[in-house]
C-alpha cells in the first residue's frame, strides 16, 4: 500500500505552507455553492480538508494501480485497428477507468457540469502524482483544459452537452492544433472550416501529432475565413469521432508510448463553432495552451521524481571501492543537485499554479460580481491585469525550467546507476525516454523563453521580484536576501542594455536573461519555504526511523546552497549579456559552414 | 431492473504492518498497536457489488458488526460508492466467535430485502474463512465461495467462476445467493472524490455521542441525549447518518449472541518464532530444484 502523496513530504509541506484556504475562499464564491451542491464545503477549513483526501485518495491510486502498470504500458503501445480505431494500452484502459471512478477527471469544473472546482495548484499536485506513477497517462489526465476551454469560451449550450460526461470520465479530449507545416508556427493552421448555406460547419484537412487524436471529444484549430492569412483567419471548432474522421496513423516514438499521437484527416466533418469566429488563436488557443504548459510542468515534475527516486535509492545501496556510491563526492553532488532542482523546479510551478488561480479569480469578480465602490473595483482591475501578467510570465517560464531539469534529472538518475541504468530492467531508461517530449511539445524551450523574456524585459519580473523581495522572512535567511538583492541589480543592468540593442538582440540572449530571473525568483521562494510558519519534521538520511529535522531547517539548508551557489552564475550570465557579442548573427556562416551533402 | 448487494465488511487490524510491538506477552494480538483497516477481502467484495451496481443497476448495502469505531470502514465504503451502511454494534456482541458473528449478522441482513450478499473470503486477523458460510446457512440460501469473477447475472440466477485451488470451476445458481470474495477477483477503486468531500461528515449516533460528551465534558445525560438526537436529525436530513442497530433492533436472542452463543474455546495459544537452524545446499540444476519442491510438498509446505 504505497501512496505518492504522503510518501512525498515536500508536496505535503507545499500543501500546508501555500495558502491554500485563501484560494479556497476565493472560487468558492464565499461558499455559495454548498446549499446547491451537497459536496460543495462550507468553510475554508472543509475545503482545504477536500483537498488533502482526493490528493490522498489520487496517491494511492497512483502508486498501487498506476505505477505498476507503467512498464508494460511502455512496452505495449497503443494499435491503429485495420477498421481506424485505435485500441490503447490495457494499463492505460484500466488506470482511465479508475479516474473516473475516482471522480477527478474535471478537477477545476464548475460543480454545475459535474466538477470539483479545485484550484489549479491542486490541479497541479494531482497531474504531477499520475506522471511520476506514468507519465504517458498525464498526456489523458492532464488534458482537462480541453473542458475548461469549453467551459470559457463556448455557449452556454455547448457547455451542457460536453461538460458533464468529461467530469464523469466518460469522454477524453484532445487538442488538435499541429499541421504538418504548422508547428511551433499555428498562425499557418491551413485546415478548412467550411460553413453551408444553412450555418452547418464542416472541417476538411489534415492534422498531425494530435496527442489523444483518438479521443471522444476534438478541439479544432481550423480556417475558416480562407481569404485572411494569419492567426486572424482562425477559428476554434468541437467535434466528434465518425465516419468523416480517420485516424490515419500512430507515430512510433521515443517515448510517451501509453499516449497515442494520431494523425487525423477530416473528411467534410461536422462540427460546432466555440465562441466567435476568428477568435480561435488568440485568446481561445492561447489560453488553452498556456493551461497545457502549465499540465506539461507538472508531468515534467512527475518524470523527475520518479527518476530521482530510483537513484536515490541505488546511490544506497550500491557498493563500488567498499563503499555505497553515494559516498563518492561526484555521485553525491549529483544527488544533492537533483533534489534541489526538483523541489526548485515545484517551488516554481505550485507559485505560477497559485498566481494563474488569483488572476482567474480576480478576472471572475471584475467580470462577474464587480464592486460597486469605485476605488475598490480599481483596486480589483489593477490586481487582475497584474496577475494576468505575472501569470503570462510565469507560465512559459515553469515549462521551461521543469521539462529541461526533468531531462537533466532523467539523465543523471541513469549516469548514477551506472550501466544497469541504461538496460531496460530499471525504470530510468524509461523516464528519460518519457522526460525528452517535455521540452518540445506545447511550445519549445525556446518559444517558453520568447514569452518569458518579454515578461523579464518589459517590468513584469522585476515587479514580481519586488513583490517576494517585500514578503517577511526570517533572519536567518537576511544574507541570502542581499546576495538575491544584488542579483536583482545586475539583471536590471542586463535588462536596460539588452532594450537599448532591439528585439533581436533580447531572443538572442534570452536564455540567460529568463534563467536568472528564474533564479532569483526561486532564491525567494525558496527563503519564504525557509522562512515558512509550518511546523513539520522530516526524516533526515538514512530514513526510516532515523533522525528528523524541521522542514524548514532543510529548506534553509537548501536555499543557502542555492543562492549562494547561483550568485556568481548570476553575475556571469549578466555580463555575458552586457558583452553585446553579436556573433550569431554576423558569423553564422562561418562557425556552421554549408548543409552536409547526404 | 438492478439489484439490491449487501457487502459485510470488517475492521481488523492490519496484519501486514507488524512491528515489535503487536503481540502481548500471552501471544495473542495487541489490536491497539495496529492500524484499523477495511479487511482487504472485504473490499474485493464492495468492489464486486459495486461493479454489479455499474453494470446492471440497484443499491449496494454495506453492513458491519463492531465497536463504534467501526463507522470508520463504513465511511470509506461510502467513499468508494456504497448507497447505504449499517452499524451493528452493541456491548452485547462482545467476545463473539464465528458463530456467533454469523448469527448476529444475520438477523441484520434479514431485516434487508436483498439479491446477493456478499463477504471477502476471510479476514486478516483471524483467517477462518467462516463468517460468509455460516452466515449463508443461517439465512438459508445458497453459498458459492473463493469466488474470483461475475460470469453472467440476470433476473434469477447468477454464474461465477471459483478458485479451487487447483483449478477453476464455473457455478451457475438460483438468487437470492452468498458470495464469498478472493483478493484476486478484483483491483478495489479508490476513494471517490465527491463521495469523499460529500460522506466525510457522516457519522453514526453512537460517533455522535462520543463527540457531544467529548466537547461537553459536563453534561447530564438527558442533556447528551437530546443534543445527540438534534444532531443525528441534521445528519439525516442530509443523508449523513449512518443507520446504527443493536441488538434488540435486529430481533436477535441474545443465547446466541457473545460470549453465550460462542463455543469456541481457545484450547491453547503458541507463540511461533521462526528461526533458522540448519540450512541446505541445493543444486541449481532442474534435478536439485525437483527435489526441493517434492521436500515442500511432502513437508506440506506448499501444496
Amino acid at each position: 500500500m504505497g501512496n505518492f502523496y504522503r510518501d512525498n513530504d515536500d508536496i505535503q509541506f507545499l500543501f500546508k505552507h501555500i495558502n491554500l484556504a485563501e484560494l479556497a475562499v476565493a472560487l468558492e464564491e464565499g461558499f455559495r455553492f454548498a446549499p446547491e451542491f451537497d459536496y460543495a464545503p462550507s468553510s475554508a477549513e472543509e475545503a482545504v480538508q477536500n483537498y488533502d483526501m482526493v490528493l490522498e485518495s489520487l496517491g494511492e491510486l497512483g502508486a498501487d494501480f498506476i505505477a505498476p502498470r507503467a512498464e508494460s504500458v511502455d512496452r505495449e503501445g497503443n494499435t491503429l485497428n485495420e477498421d481506424g480505431s485505435v485500441t490503447r494500452a490495457q494499463g492505460i484502459a484500466e488506470a482511465l477507468e479508475k479516474l473516473a471512478q475516482a471522480q477527478v477527471m474535471g478537477f477545476t469544473l464548475p460543480y454545475r457540469y459535474g466538477g470539483l472546482n479545485f484550484p489549479n495548484v491542486l490541479y497541479s499536485m494531482a497531474t504531477e502524482i499520475i506522471s511520476r506513477a506514468d507519465a504517458s497517462l498525464m498526456n489523458i489526465f492532464g488534458l482537462q483544459g480541453i473542458a475548461e476551454t469549453i467551459n470559457a469560451f463556448a455557449s452556454e449550450e455547448l457547455k451542457q452537452e460536453y461538460l458533464p460526461p468529461f467530469a464523469e470520465g466518460k469522454v477524453t479530449g484532445a487538442m488538435v492544433l499541429t499541421e504538418p507545416d504548422a508547428g511551433s508556427d499555428l498562425q499557418a493552421v491551413k485546415l478548412r472550416a467550411i460553413e453551408d448555406s444553412e450555418g452547418h460547419w464542416f472541417l476538411h484537412g489534415v492534422k498531425r501529432f494530435i496527442t489523444n487524436g483518438c479521443g471522444e471529444v476534438l478541439l479544432v484549430l481550423a480556417r475558416s475565413e480562407p481569404d485572411r492569412s494569419g492567426g486572424l483567419g482562425l477559428s476554434l471548432f468541437v467535434c466528434e469521432p465518425g465516419p468523416t474522421v480517420h485516424i490515419r496513423r500512430l507515430e512510433d516514438k521515443l517515448g510517451i508510448h501509453g499516449s497515442p499521437t494520431c494523425e487525423i484527416f477530416f473528411d467534410n466533418t461536422p462540427c460546432k463553432l466555440i465562441g466567435e469566429r476568428r477568435r480561435g488563436l488568440a485568446p481561445y488557443v492561447a489560453t488553452l495552451m498556456n493551461g497545457a504548459r502549465i499540465g506539461i510542468a507538472a508531468q515534467s515534475m512527475g518524470i523527475a521524481e520518479a527518476a530521482y527516486r530510483i537513484a536515490r535509492d541505488y546511490a544506497a545501496s550500491r557498493k563500488q571501492f567498499g563503499v555505497a556510491i553515494e559516498k563518492l563526492p561526484a555521485v553525491r553532488d549529483m544527488l544533492i543537485e537533483m533534489k534541489i532542482a526538483i523541489e526548485t523546479g515545484r517551488a516554481l510551478l505550485y507559485d505560477t499554479s497559485r498566481v494563474v488561480d488569483l488572476a482567474v479569480v480576480y478576472n471572475r469578480q471584475v467580470e462577474e460580481n464587480p464592486p460597486q465602490d469605485k476605488d475598490e473595483l480599481k483596486a480589483l482591475k489593477n490586481n487582475a491585469r497584474t496577475y494576468k501578467r505575472y501569470a503570462g510570465m510565469l507560465t512559459p517560464m515553469s515549462k521551461y525550467l521543469c521539462s529541461e531539469m526533468c531531462n537533466r534529472v532523467a539523465y543523471d538518475a541513469i549516469q548514477v546507476l551506472g550501466g544497469s541504468g541504461y538496460m531496460r530492467d530499471y525504470a530510468s531508461e524509461r523516464h528519460a525516454r518519457d522526460a525528452r517530449i517535455t521540452t518540445i511539445y506545447e511550445g519549445t524551450s525556446q518559444l517558453q523563453i520568447v514569452a518569458a523574456v518579454r515578461g523579464v524585459c518589459s517590468g513584469t519580473a522585476e515587479k514580481y521580484l519586488d513583490e517576494l523581495a517585500a514578503l517577511e522572512y526570517d533572519d536567518d535567511v537576511k544574507d541570502l536576501l542581499d546576495l538575491l538583492a544584488a542579483g536583482a541589480e545586475q539583471l536590471k543592468a542586463a535588462i536596460e542594455f539588452t532594450k537599448d540593442k532591439g528585439n533581436e538582440y533580447m531572443d538572442l540572449y534570452g536564455r540567460p536573461l529568463t534563467d536568472v530571473a528564474m533564479d532569483l525568483i526561486n532564491g525567494y521562494l525558496l527563503c519564504g519555504q525557509a522562512s515558512t510558519k509550518v511546523e513539520m519534521d522530516v526524516p533526515a538520511a538514512p530514513g526510516a526511523n532515523g533522525p528528523t529535522l524541521p522542514m524548514r531547517e532543510r529548506k534553509r539548508t537548501m536555499a543557502r546552497r542555492f543562492v549562494t551557489k547561483n550568485a556568481p552564475k548570476i553575475k556571469a550570465l549578466t555580463e555575458l549579456v552586457c558583452q553585446g557579442d553579436k556573433s550569431t548573427f554576423a558569423e553564422y556562416d562561418t562557425l556552421v559552414g554549408p548543409v552536409p551533402e547526404t | 431492473m438492478g439489484y439490491h448487494c449487501v457487502v459485510l465488511a470488517k475492521q481488523v487490524p492490519d496484519t501486514h504492518r507488524i512491528t515489535g510491538q503487536v503481540m502481548n506477552d500471552d501471544g495473542t494480538v495487541n489490536r491497539s498497536a495496529l492500524p484499523a483497516i477495511f479487511n482487504p477481502e472485504d473490499l474485493n467484495a464492495l468492489e464486486m457489488a459495486l461493479q454489479i451496481k455499474d453494470r446492471f443497476g440497484g443499491r449496494v448495502t454495506v453492513v458491519t458488526m463492531g465497536l463504534p469505531a467501526a463507522a470508520k470502514v463504513l465511511r470509506e465504503a461510502l467513499f468508494r460508492g456504497a448507497d447505504d451502511a449499517i452499524l451493528v454494534t452493541d456491548i452485547r456482541c462482545a467476545a463473539s466467535d464465528t458463530l456467533a458473528t454469523s448469527y448476529i449478522l444475520s438477523c441484520a441482513v434479514k431485516k434487508l430485502e436483498y439479491d446477493i450478499v456478499l463477504c471477502g473470503r476471510q479476514a486478516i486477523d483471524g483467517d477462518t474463512a467462516q463468517v460468509g458460510p455460516q452466515l449463508a446457512e443461517k439465512l438459508g440460501i445458497t453459498q458459492i465461495t473463493y469466488i474470483e469473477s461475475l460470469e453472467a447475472l440476470d433476473d434469477k440466477t447468477i454464474q461465477v467462476r471459483r478458485n479451487i485451488g487447483n483449478g477453476w470451476q464455473s457455478v451457475k445458481a438460483k438468487l437470492p445467493v452468498l458470495l464469498t470474495v478472493v483478493g484476486d477477483a478484483n483491483a478495489p477503486r479508490v476513494a471517490a472524490a465527491k463521495c469523499l468531500m460529500k460522506y466525510k461528515k457522516a457519522r453514526a449516533p453512537v460517533e455522535v455521542t462520543q463527540q457531544i460528551k467529548a466537547m461537553n465534558p459536563d453534561a447530564v445525560d438527558a442533556e447528551v441525549k437530546e443534543l445527540t438526537t438534534m444532531q443525528c436529525d441534521a445528519l439525516e436530513a442530509k443523508g449523513l447518518l449512518i443507520k446504527q442497530w443493536n441488538l434488540d433492533d435486529i430481533e436477535a436472542d441474545l443465547t446466541w449472541c457473545g460470549r453465550n452463543g460462542s463455543p469456541t474455546k481457545v484450547h491453547r495459544i503458541q507463540s511461533v518464532v521462526l528461526a533458522a537452524k540448519e540450512s541446505k545446499d541445493i543444486e541449481p540444476t532442474d534435478e536439485g530444484l525437483a527435489a526441493m519442491i517434492h521436500e515442500l510438498i511432502d513437508d506440506k509446505i506448499i501444496a
